[in-house]
């Protein structure tokens, strides 16, 4: 854009850089980070972020509880995490300020929003002084900008009132950063003139509130240089920005057209679950049919029914919400009817902290459920992968005729990077018929390879049978109490989900085969460990990293791999669920290394706690 | 309500007159067709004996393929009759049936569903389903076994188990007010709401008839007898020498008439209905109540939902049938209006959907 009084800034070219968005929870901190992380994928950055945001939906303005976060980590070479702390933090109010400053570096910029430096507001986060100009502040390079008077200057003659002007003021914010890192505002403005179509008014606020943020930065001195992020050199292919739920959503809705069966999808809202609900409600033109249940308990139930003739029965949660399916999924390991049950893990136990991250319900869907009742469980690493495991996890629930859980979570649900959009031809069906042939049918009678049980849908003429929680007499189907058949049927349900290890992809290793530490980790963790272990490895360090993506069973040759090492780390956020199987499993005396925050790993935790074990080796 | 002029049943029938289905000429199935090869393990003298035996019986009246029809139920002595349905079946969880009825129905329109269950299975550990599963219109039909105790644990009391009674978990007698079960499904919007007795097969066999062409929620309530944890529970007015005088049996369009005589009726007193004798203190015919299962409001119905021996004659038979969209319906209709709106989903298009860029 063209402004009054051009001014020549210095360019410098940056490699990385990591902003964090922090304001009230009505502030639109998640929009303005959301939309600078499309800006920055569209421009070809590699991109990762971390929403960051209380459960209240409105907490006290102003207070500490209501602040909302956004981090979003940009660069021109591969990234995996969303930064370990950000370079420039933008506060929107002093409540900001203080929840955020102490992970903000000495030197580190830090832009705030002076207007909301009032008394009222200074009292709300607990200042005794005000920070701006107390000299607390002073190792950093604070830029005060009076945003909501400049903003509110700029939307003079609109016909609004100041508290509907006063929310735009992120736009403001949004349009300086833009400039600070040479951002197009085009895909924003294409973004709004969407969203607001029927709001003109609205609309015009906040493209004015952009542009205005926008000149600011190219007019007043206030910035000396801006920054430039050159594109990542991605491999080639067409991409997206894409969230973890949002690629959930739309892996098992391909998987659906892969296994040519509709998708059924009951869910109860739960955070941070309920996006998928309201992405797969929307894909009505494709068939998929989803119902919001009256509990839990009911989604699994109609999900299982679903199943039972012959859909793609799904449902979803999180760990509460799992807790109250249990016997359902019991259920559903004893009629081994297809299911896939997602679990987008949260800080627990109980309601814990329903919008922070965690991944502790590996042991609860592992053992969760009376008896032993072998459920296998597949978990994405990161949101692009969420779209591959989808599939992975309807694959093996359809071939093995089993319940199969998915465990995202909450870091991995609502963080983004860009994804390379497959190309549908390339992915393999999964097609599984069902049985039909009425002279050979026995409803438990197994197929000798797989031992998936054969599978009849109501409507098959000559084949009607009964099913049921109680146990069943192998092969026959029918009630059987008899005490040798119940330990024959608990061996076959086990070794049926036990056999799927040899159809599964032998554990893939970052780095030298062997040596002497390797970091084993699993789900949303993936990030910081490869970060970690390329530090490392740069460094000359014996460090090798292998990421499950298969818990239930494990790829078959983890055993060798635990092997290769002389020491193993575990790093989990719980307090050593992987751990634990590990070691009852393989005798392996892994390492854990257990921070249970809400929030994900940093690169750096991880590298200092593998350099210790290191050090000790040597 | 009482007298406006009720509207002809849906079906055709009013309860006394079995329906017959319009492809029975197709698909000549007989009860025998019905029975399972397996053997049926209720308590010799179980009124489970009698729903089955009529259950099966009726099965073939409606045109439906044995393949098409399925039998789900929960925990409890008449959670096992599916085992004993020569068709699809489902034995579920404690109180869970209607979620997997609803989720079956959702995927499979084709299919007839019923549901199977009892007063603890439907009223306490499900309760909250039977309340969603009725205001959905979910396409099932629910036969509510009730006994009113909890027979497959010996004896414990149920939610319909009288206030006082003495059972094996409450030796000093129940504090916990009963419900009434047709009362909740009425509440809970059911578009189908009847009641019948295990021992009176006639009668027992015409309602399962009228619930099995109602499209949408049934809800059916059998007064079965537990006869080794509760027997006699029902006797008081079900007994062959006493229920003329002590029920009184719904028809749709017909005043309330009951007794040995037929000489007694049904009249509403304002809010409240009154026992009284025809030809006393000038009370004529036109004075009782007409039935009606078509009102628009639930209001006749909740009233005879909360009549019950001894203070008045027990009604039976179809207290509300009204047509209503069903479930599955409506699922398929938005299904349909999407693809109407803008053509069949393209998974290749939505993949990418959206901001994309290319890396070359």
């Amino acid at each position: 854009m063209t402004a009054t009084k051009e001014r020549r800034v210095p360019t410098q070219e940056l490699e990385r850089v990591t902003i964090r968005f922090a304001g009230d929870s009505g502030d639109g901190m998640q929009l303005t980070g959301g939309q600078f992380t499309r800006t920055a994928a569209v421009f070809g950055n590699d991109i990762s972020t971390l929403p960051d945001f209380p459960a209240e939906i409105r907490a006290p303005a102003g207070s500490l509880p209501g602040v909302s976060g956004f981090q979003i980590s940009f660069s021109s070479a591969d990234i995996h995490t969303p930064g370990d702390e950000p370079d420039v933090l933008v506060a929107m109010n002093p409540a900001a300020l203080k929840t955020n400053v102490q992970d903000l570096p000495a030197g580190g910029a830090l832009i705030v929003n002076s207007d909301a430096f009032t008394q009222q507001n200074l009292n709300k986060a607990a200042y005794a002084s005000n920070p701006l100009t107390d000299g607390t502040l002073k190792q950093y390079t604070v830029f005060e900008i009076p945003i909501s008077t400049l903003n509110e200057r700029s939307l003079e003659g609109l016909d609004m009132t100041s508290k509907q002007k006063d929310l735009t003021k992120n736009f403001f914010a949004l349009g300086i950063m833009f400039w600070l890192y040479e951002r197009s505002m085009d895909p924003t403005i294409r973004w709004i003139d969407g969203k607001f179509k029927a709001r003109p008014v609205i609309a015009e606020a906040n493209t004015r509130a952009l542009k205005a943020g926008y000149a600011f930065g190219e007019t007043t001195e206030i910035f000396h240089t801006h920054y430039r992020v050159a594109p990542a050199k991605l491999p080639p292919g067409t991409y997206r920005n894409i969230t973890g739920n949002e690629a959930t959503a739309l892996g098992f809705l391909t998987a659906s057209k892969l296994a040519d069966r509709p998708l059924f999808y009951g869910s109860y809202p739960i955070t941070p679950a309920s996006d998928i609900l309201h992405q797969l409600s929307g894909y009505k033109s494709f068939g998929v049919k989803t119902f919001q249940a009256e509990d839990e308990i009911a989604a699994i139930g109609a999900a299982i029914g679903a199943s039972y003739g012959g859909a793609l029965g799904m449902t979803a949660s999180s760990g509460p919400g799992i807790a109250l399916k249990s016997e359902a999924l019991g259920l559903a390991v004893m009629v081994e009817l297809p299911l896939v049950v997602i679990d987008v893990q949260r800080a627990g136990p109980s309601t814990g902290m329903p919008t922070k991250t965690e991944q502790a319900d590996l042991l609860q869907v592992m053992f969760g459920r009376n008896s032993d009742s072998p459920i296998p469980v597949v978990a994405p690493a990161t949101p692009g992968e969420c779209f591959d495991l989808a599939i992975e996890a309807v694959r093996i629930a359809l071939k093995y005729v089993t319940p199969v859980v998915y465990l995202s979570d909450a870091f991995l649900a609502t963080g983004a990077e860009p994804w390379k959009i497959p190309a549908l031809s390339d992915l393999e069906s999964i097609a599984v018929e069902n049985w039909t042939e009425a002279s050979t049918f026995h409803p438990y009678d197994r197929d000798p390879q797989t031992l998936a049980r054969k599978w009849a849908v109501p409507g098959t003429p000559g084949l009607e049978h009964r099913i049921g929680g109680l146990e069943k007499a192998d092969i026959t189907g029918n009630v059987s109490y008899d005490p040798d058949n119940h330990h024959r049927m608990q061996i076959l349900r086990r070794e049926k989900v036990a056999g799927i290890a040899a159809d599964i992809p032998p554990l893939d290793v970052f780095g030298a085969a062997s040596g002497d530490l390797l970091i084993l980790g699993w789900g949303s963790t993936y990030g910081a460990i490869r970060s970690a272990v390329e530090r490392l490895q740069a460094q000359g360090r014996s460090v090798a990293h292998a990421h499950l993506r298969h818990l239930n069973p494990f790829p078959r040759n983890l055993g060798d791999v635990l092997g290769s090492y002389r020491r193993v780390l575990i790093p989990e956020v719980n307090l050593g669920q992987l751990s634990l199987l590990v070691r009852g499993r393989f005798l392996v005396d892994a390492i854990g290394y257990n921070r249970v925050r809400g929030k994900p790993f940093r690169i750096s935790e991880i590298e200092t706690e593998a350099e210790r074990i290191l050090d000790d080796i040597e | 309500m009482s007298n406006s002029t009720p509207k002809q049943p849906q079906n055709g029938a009013n309860g006394d007159t079995p329906l017959t289905a319009q492809n029975a000429e197709i698909i000549q199935l007989s009860r025998k067709d019905f029975v399972s090869d397996q053997e049926v393990r209720w308590c010799p003298g179980c009124g489970d004996y009698s729903i089955l035996a009529q259950t099966q019986k009726v099965m073939p009246d409606f045109g439906y393929p044995k393949e098409k029809i399925v039998f789900i139920s929960g925990i409890g002595c008449s959670g096992r009759l599916p085992y004993y349905m020569n068709t699809y079946g489902f034995h579920t969880i404690h109180g869970r049936a209607p979620t997997l009825a609803t989720g079956l129905k959702a995927a499979r329109p084709d299919l007839m569903v019923w549901v199977i269950t009892g007063d603890g299975d439907a009223l306490s550990i499900g309760g909250n389903h039977v309340l969603h599963s009725m205001r959905r219109n979910v396409d099932l039909k629910m036969v509510m076994f009730n006994n009113r105790i909890y027979g497959l644990t010996k004896g414990q009391a149920s939610p319909t188990s009288e206030f006082g009674k003495r059972t094996k978990s409450t030796p000093a007698g129940t504090i916990d007010t009963p419900i009434q079960p047709l009362t909740v499904a009425l509440a809970a919007e059911a578009s189908f709401v009847a009641r019948s007795v295990d021992t009176h097969t006639e009668h027992l066999q015409q309602t399962l008839n009228r619930a099995g062409y109602h499209k949408g929620s049934a809800f059916i309530e059998v007064l079965q007898n537990c006869n080794i944890f509760n027997d006699g529970a029902w006797r008081d007015f079900t007994d062959r020498e006493v229920r003329d005088d002590r029920m009184l049996v719904l028809e749709h369009g017909k005043p309330m008439i009951f007794g040995k005589d037929r000489n007694k009726g049904i009249r509403l007193r304002g809010l409240c209905p009154e026992v009284v004798q025809l030809g006393e203190n000038g009370v004529t015919e036109s004075d009782l109540l007409v039935h009606d299962e078509q009102a628009d409001e639930p209001y006749l119905a909740l009233v005879l939902s909360r009549m019950f021996w001894p203070e008045f004659p027990v009604p039976v038979g179809v207290f509300r049938a009204v047509p209503r969209p069903t479930h599955d319906e409506l699922i398929v209709q938005q299904l349909a209006a999407a693809v109407a709106s803008g053509g069949e989903g393209n998974l290749e298009t939505l993949l990418r959907s959206g901001e994309t860029w290319t890396v070359s």
